[in-house]
């Protein structure tokens, strides 16, 4: 790919992926977090779903009690998907040493699928990085626009933000539902969380649901059988 | 275990990074067997989907039906129809914000 059309892929893909970070920026402010912190998660956590996963927990929980240690425990445990782009990166990037932490933090899902789609070698390594500092810089910018939003607007209900941080998850696992497995994984899992959560301490039973798909994954049940 | 906000922020946040390091030092033949790319995805998928379950029918602790579902199914019909994100998002707050406005 030319390179001027790689910096305009880079550049949609981090725009989109902005965009949505308003809406990250809201939605961590209405869960109690202040315009610093939500920052902080932005700048240093980097991944959506993870960052959505912390607030969410804070959201239900609260800072007390066991909260924001399954707040911590979810969000690591939503990150692991990272580890396995960064294993498909490292050969292709081929850093060595320190050189290794910059891209480290923009391995995610928008620089990997970028990266992935260019034919040679070259264009992956340029598509990673344009898109990974392009999301970096526009996820940024708007996580402070949208928590200055979230701190105007006072009542989050009333805008609908608690049904807006619902449909974030809904559009996160959307894609995730290609088959049979994942379907009934989803089901159990939202199941058992939400008939969990008046019994155990909040962000706990988001932790029994990521055990439950631990024990599909490793024993493969529900797989669809390859003939 | 009570754990101060910020520090949570901190550690939640190194948590999420060292998948990502681990991912350029180890070498690729340990995380690339099926059993794990299977399990890691599927974790994935039930912790989101925990999440939705949480934010989008529960409040206090307990089970409730409110303007969360009208304004979860409009998102869902978004998603089919391929509508970026942030406007299924948007649409889906609006809904949910006129609910609450017409029906209390």
């Amino acid at each position: 790919m030319a390179k001027s059309a790689l910096i305009s892929t880079s550049m949609g893909v981090g725009l989109a992926t902005g965009l949505y970070g308003i809406s990250f920026g809201a939605l961590s402010v209405a869960s109690g977090l202040d315009v610093l912190q939500t920052q902080v998660l932005s700048l240093l956590m980097f991944s959506g779903g993870s960052q959505f996963a912390f607030i969410g927990v804070i959201a239900a929980s609260g800072i007390g009690g066991v909260g924001v240690g399954a707040a911590i425990v979810s969000a690591w445990l939503l990150g692991i998907r990272n580890g396995f782009y960064a294993v498909r990166m490292a050969p292709i990037l081929n850093r060595i040493g320190l050189a290794k932490l910059l891209p480290a933090l923009l391995t995610i899902d928008e620089s990997t699928a970028v990266a992935a789609a260019q034919a040679d070698e070259g264009d992956q390594k340029k598509g990673f990085w344009y898109t990974g500092l392009a999301v970096f810089v526009f996820w940024n910018i708007a996580t402070l626009i949208g928590a200055f939003l979230g701190d105007a607007i006072g009542d989050p209900k009333a805008w609908g933000l608690d049904a807006a941080a619902a449909a974030a998850f809904l559009g996160l696992i959307w894609p995730r539902l290609v088959e049979r497995q994942s379907l009934a994984v989803a089901a159990i899992a939202m199941v058992i969380a939400v008939s969990l959560t008046p019994a155990l301490p909040a962000g706990v039973p988001v932790l029994v649901a990521g055990a439950v798909a631990i024990a599909f994954g490793a024993l493969n049940l529900l797989a669809v059988k390859v003939k | 275990m009570i754990i101060n906000l910020w520090a949570g922020i901190i550690l939640a946040s190194l948590a999420v990074y060292s998948w990502k390091i681990i991912g350029f030092l180890v070498p690729s033949s340990v995380l690339n067997r099926p059993i794990v790319s299977r399990t890691a995805a599927l974790l994935t998928v039930a912790l989101l989907s925990a999440l939705l379950g949480i934010q989008g029918f529960t409040e206090n602790s307990s089970f409730v039906i409110d303007a969360r579902l009208p304004a979860l199914a409009v998102g869902a019909i978004l998603l089919f129809l391929r509508v970026p994100f942030i406007v299924m998002v948007i649409a889906a707050a609006a809904t949910a914000a006129l609910w609450r406005l017409f029906f209390g």
